[in-house]
């Protein structure tokens, strides 16, 4: 097989610059090989987050020709023809090469306020597959943080990062308000401090899901539309009101503690 | 307690090492408890190797066959562990894996469920009746996920990307803490505790043909032993049946046993379905004779036995090896796994959505259409730090360890889905045994600096050299050495020759040069995990020296029987304290604990 | 370093990897963009055209046949067409073109559908034009505020497409018989009964139909009439996007041949 050119970027927070390397390719190989093979080789120290290497854990995400891939599943034939271009994330603050500081998501992970449901039977909870199906496809998430990456919300914005928990955590949210055992209300936590209302609904993150996990359309917009229901629906206000049915204020449900 | 460490410095109550299934619930326990723990991690939070466990967790819950329960789970571990299993870690983990399960489900698990709405549990190798709690072929993720999600709502203290070196002691002594370095920064960093909890995983990194990570270098395995502690049945490791063989770039990627669960059989290149030629005496009566028998029992366990392809998994990773031996391999040097003729498309992607997606993008195989090449790969060490049952201790006071870094529960082979609910059920012990020793003020009471500089100085020495070997290279050869020399099947010579090789790779390692900077170096990262993998080798070498048998994971072309003497010991390999990485390990047989009498009635049924 | 603890903190501000450009993309990514900027411009262009035109929207009794542009139904004002009317009428003066009253509605749902948003946010806003590819913008509050934090009106809209389409399925059925012909089936009927199927599987797709009919409730189980509708709705909703754009170029189509059948240019032929 004919060699190819890969073009990486190579360098941390002081600046850095493509530099390129020329490997002979195998069959059936994917980005994340060539990567390997560069290290073994020319470059011993270059920085390149991996685990399993079969899609299951989400720590190879870079940006190959400008998009964000999972190096271990992206196969070189599968490229276009010419040099190939390896990237780090670019919504994360750079460590070095191909790695980024993706602490951000860490740190909206922290602020999701947990399950809440009732005591357990002591024979287990009753739950139903078309109730859990829901929640598992949002559950499939490798945490790639691909979806946090694209986001134009954070990708070209960066004071956003303050009230925006993003698309990973979204799926987190909608798996949770889904959830059939859970008694939590997070929706003005979600209107208010996780700022689903920048998302413009424009699908990228959808697009770039390695588990195919259809996040605008399961998750984004069921959770716009329970805003809506908690927030700008007067029917739905109103049946509250006459229900009596408490809200929770968002810091209340933030600091609700789990079993 | 003033200590003045020149580095950045933590201190706890309980320091947890490995952040995958059973570091994690370890620190939900000590945390429960009202302990100060911190969790150290080599990657980031979430990206363990419990992730790649894809069928399920077992759990005698009785959810789908209601006649099972902890005393056939029990049997059924013991058997598939050939008996070499630690009776009383079987024991407890049979009897608390259903409590352990369900908890999951108040921190947020979704497990599939039955039509009556409990959870539901699928068929898997070595296990009687159907089982395993899972979630597609996704239950590893789904663990670790509740876990992490459950940690994180803690509030607990988390760092990622940290390296542990070594584990360092008091004067008297006991563990307490490590040092370690930031991979981001290469900048040392030090922790002090009154207990530390190993769950940093296994050794698979050291074979050419695996399933595991870049983590899995037995870093655990090793610091216990440099610690003083006894490393146990090291020799025991398990090839996992089916790895994908195809392309070589993806050799040795799992494919998860519910294929099997599910209904796919094995079939040699004359389209054979062999495993019937390879049913050993210990499963005769439980197997079935004839496809037709096999086939029945699928859709009702009375109405006829197992499938041979149910069989343990080191039974079924041998028959494979001798087809392939024979001739009768699929083209890259596997044998068949078939699906497709035998379940629905819809079945397939709706039980199996992982691996038809991972062959489809890695191998441009349609499983629901081909059938999937696949070979034994190696996956998991049974063997590993001797620990006692109820607390997860170790032998030296402060340490304790759980998951697959503890040795003992699996015995010489490691039945399916046994592994989950191990990491859950031990994790949980080993965080009650370090708050209870915590709690008991028996914590260390000094921090050996002299051992921090010698590790320090130990892991910069690869920068300092003039000239010397890459260590990509030495990691290569060493991979290829013990996939050739301690593979799946083994014999004398080989063996002999793979210990004189690792002291020249001992020697190699000595002479590491590491080129670039500290931060974010992966070749330094190497560097520092070769002195684990090395030691770590050397145990499963001299363990498969002197096991002069087969048993489970170890395989002797020499000796092909089981001895029933051998089945009364365990090699334990220990190490004298203080004296570095490359001090001789001593290993000596060290006899199984007696089974009580009600207990071994249970192994003796239907035997 | 990345540690995490009980009070970790966003910070903002760190130097970011890769070279600073728009885009690394090398594939095509603008020729999306480019199709949606046309096609939605070229119906805007048409539709305002087609509505200030205030005539040729009706094909009456004159021609034997009775189909409406649904560009002008229902026609509530003064000034429609005789036989075009629905009755309740507002006055308005002769040359106020009917359209115009009602255009709002279909012209709301459509602005306000998740899918639309999608579309023009992309390629006429540029926030961002596609994947990967940077915000043409500095800053950027998203919907969060005054006028995009309207966009959360969308299933008040959606109730008010339903309406409509109540009203043009019954066009639909009006236009099965032809005044002094009786019952039959025309080409127009057929454009009419067309145009009312995309426009309901257009409605039905809808993101908040999908929530309204089911998706807000915690606990199929404990629901399972709406579970029913929920998944009845499910499978339609994954085609929004197609319904969208053929709803979308179907009803000018409609307009178009009903336009050519009222001027004379065309006959509508009967073919049963």
């Amino acid at each position: 097989m004919a060699d190819v050119t890969m073009r990486i970027w190579r360098g941390d927070a002081t600046g850095g610059d493509f530099e390129n390397y020329t490997v002979a390719q195998q069959e059936g190989e994917v980005v994340l090989d060539v990567i390997h093979r560069i290290q073994a080789t020319d470059a011993p120290d270059l920085a390149c987050r991996w685990n399993c290497k079969a899609g299951k854990c989400g720590s190879c995400a870079a940006e190959i020709n400008g998009k964000p891939r999972l190096m271990c599943m992206t196969r070189m034939d599968q490229l276009p023809e010419g040099p190939v271009t390896v990237t780090p994330m670019k919504t994360f603050p750079i460590i070095r090469d191909l790695v980024t500081d993706v602490s951000f998501n860490f740190a909206m992970a922290e602020k999701v306020p947990a399950l809440l449901p009732p005591p357990m039977p002591a024979d287990g909870y009753r739950m139903f597959q078309e109730d859990v199906e829901r929640g598992q496809e949002f559950r499939k998430c490798i945490e790639c943080f691909m979806c946090q990456d694209v986001c134009h919300v954070i990708r070209d914005h960066e004071e956003n990062k303050q009230h925006y928990a993003g698309p990973r955590f979204f799926i987190r949210y909608a798996e949770l308000e889904m959830h059939p055992l859970d008694t939590n209300d997070r929706r003005d936590l979600i209107r208010e401090e996780m700022g689903l209302g920048y998302c413009n609904i424009t699908k990228c993150c959808t697009e770039v899901c390695p588990e195919h996990i259809k996040i605008t359309d399961n998750a984004i917009i069921p959770l716009k539309e329970r805003v809506v229901d908690a927030q700008y629906d007067p029917i739905a206000w109103l049946g509250r009101k006459i229900r009596r049915k408490t809200k929770r204020t968002a810091s209340e449900a933030a600091v609700q503690p789990a079993p | 307690m003033e200590i003045n460490s020149p580095y950045e410095h933590h201190d706890y109550d309980v320091l947890v090492i490995g952040a995958g299934g059973a570091g994690l619930r370890a620190v939900i326990e000590a945390k429960q408890q009202g302990l100060k723990v911190g969790l150290i991690t080599k990657s980031l939070l979430g990206k363990a190797h419990t992730v790649m466990a894809e069928g399920g967790m077992a759990a005698a819950m009785g959810n789908v066959y209601p006649e099972d329960n902890w005393m056939v789970h029990f049997r059924d571990t013991m058997r598939g562990g050939k008996m070499l299993n630690n009776y009383r870690m079987a024991e407890l983990h049979a009897k608390e894996a259903p409590e352990r399960v369900m908890e999951l489900e108040q921190w947020g698990a979704l497990f599939d469920r039955t039509k009556d709405g409990k959870i539901l549990q699928r068929d898997f190798g070595g296990h009687r009746y159907a089982r395993l709690a899972h979630v597609g072929d996704r239950t590893g993720l789904e663990l670790i996920r509740t876990l992490q999600q459950k940690v994180v709502s803690m509030g607990t203290d988390v760092f990622m990307e940290c390296k542990v070196l070594r584990l360092v002691h008091d004067d008297s002594g006991k563990v307490a803490g490590c040092v370690a370095y930031w991979r981001a920064t290469g900048e040392f960093v030090t922790f002090s505790a009154k207990a530390v909890i190993l769950a940093t995983g296994g050794v698979g990194k050291s074979w050419k043909f695996t399933s595991n990570s870049w983590e899995g270098t037995g870093d655990g395995h090793a610091m216990a032993l440099w610690a003083g502690a006894e490393l146990i049945d090291m020799e025991c490791i398990q090839f996992h049946p089916t790895g994908m063989v195809w392309p070589l770039s993806v050799r040795g990627i799992l494919v998860t046993e519910g294929v099997r669960g599910d209904g796919g059989i094995l079939k040699n290149s004359d389209g054979e379905r062999f495993m019937f030629n390879y049913v050993a005496d210990m499963f005769r009566a439980e197997t079935a004779e004839s496809p037709e028998e096999a086939d029945r029992w699928y859709d009702d366990h009375t109405a006829g036995r197992r499938p041979p392809e149910l069989l343990p998994r080191d039974e079924v990773a041998r028959a494979i090896n001798s087809e392939v031996k024979a001739g009768r391999g699929s083209p890259h040097g596997g044998v068949f796994l078939d699906i497709a003729s035998r379940r629905t498309p819809e079945f397939i992607r709706r039980r199996l959505p992982s691996m038809y997606h991972q062959f489809m993008e890695l191998a441009g195989v349609d499983i629901t259409r081909e059938m999937m090449e696949i070979g034994p790969t190696c996956h998991y060490i049974m063997g590993g730090v001797k620990v006692d049952a109820e607390t997860a201790a170790t032998a030296v006071a402060g340490l304790f360890a759980a998951g697959e870094v503890a040795g003992g529960m699996h015995g010489a082979n490691r039945l399916g889905g046994n592994s989950l609910s191990d990491l859950i059920v031990f994790g949980r012990r080993a965080g009650m045994g370090a708050v209870e020793y915590v709690q008991g003020g028996q914590g260390a009471t000094g921090f050996n600096l002299e051992e921090v500089d010698a590790a320090v100085k130990e892991a910069l020495a690869p920068f300092e050299r003039e000239s010397g070997e890459n260590p990509y290279d030495i990691q290569r050869d060493l991979q290829e050495m013990m996939q050739a020399n301690v593979g799946i099947i083994r014999t004398a010579s080989e063996i002999d020759e793979a210990i004189e090789k690792l002291e020249e790779f001992t020697d190699r390692v000595k002479n590491i040069k590491v080129k670039g900077g500290r931060a974010y170096n992966p070749g330094w990262n190497l560097a520092t995990d070769l002195p684990s993998m090395l030691t770590v080798s050397k145990c499963t070498a001299r363990g498969a020296q002197q096991r002069k048998e087969s048993r489970g994971g170890h395989t002797r072309e020499d000796f092909p029987k089981a001895d029933p003497n051998f089945g009364k010991i365990n090699f334990a390999h220990s190490m004298p304290s203080g004296g570095g990485w490359t001090s001789e390990i001593k290993t000596l047989e060290s006899p199984l604990l007696e089974i009580p009498e009600e207990l071994n009635a249970l192994l003796e049924e239907g035997k | 370093m990345t540690a995490v603890g009980s009070s970790t903190k966003v910070v903002l501000g760190g130097t970011r990897g890769g070279p600073d450009v728009a885009t690394l993309r090398q594939d095509r990514w603008w020729v999306q963009p480019v199709v949606t900027v046309s096609i939605l411009t070229a119906f805007v262009i048409y539709s305002t055209w087609a509505a200030f035109q205030n005539k040729n929207y009706y094909v009456g009794a004159a021609f034997n046949r009775d189909l409406i542009s649904p560009f002008y139904s229902p026609c509530i004002a003064s000034s429609c067409t005789s036989g075009a009317g629905s009755g309740f009428l507002i006055h308005t003066p002769q040359w106020f073109s009917p359209a115009l009253l009602i255009l709002i509605f279909p012209l709301g749902f459509r602005l306000t559908c998740y899918y639309y948003r999608r579309s023009y946010y992309r390629a006429f806003w540029w926030s961002p034009p596609a994947c990967a590819v940077s915000d043409a913008h500095a800053s950027y509050s998203g919907e969060t505020k005054f006028p995009l934090i309207m966009q959360n009106v969308h299933r008040y809209f959606f109730y008010f497409g339903l309406v409509f389409n109540a009203l043009l399925t019954y066009d639909a059925i009006r236009a099965f018989h032809q005044p002094g012909l009786g019952w039959g089936v025309t080409v127009g009927t057929v454009v009419l009964v067309v145009n009312a199927t995309l426009l309901w599987l257009y409605s039905l797709s809808c993101h908040a139909c999908r929530h309204l009919c089911g998706g807000q409730v915690r606990s199929f189980a404990k629901h399972p009439i709406r579970h029913k509708f929920w998944k009845f709705v499910t499978p339609l909703n994954a085609k929004h996007m197609n319904f969208a754009w053929a709803s979308l170029v179907f009803v000018a189509l409609t307009d178009v041949y009903v336009r050519l059948v009222a001027s004379g240019a065309l006959t509508d032929y009967k073919l049963f």
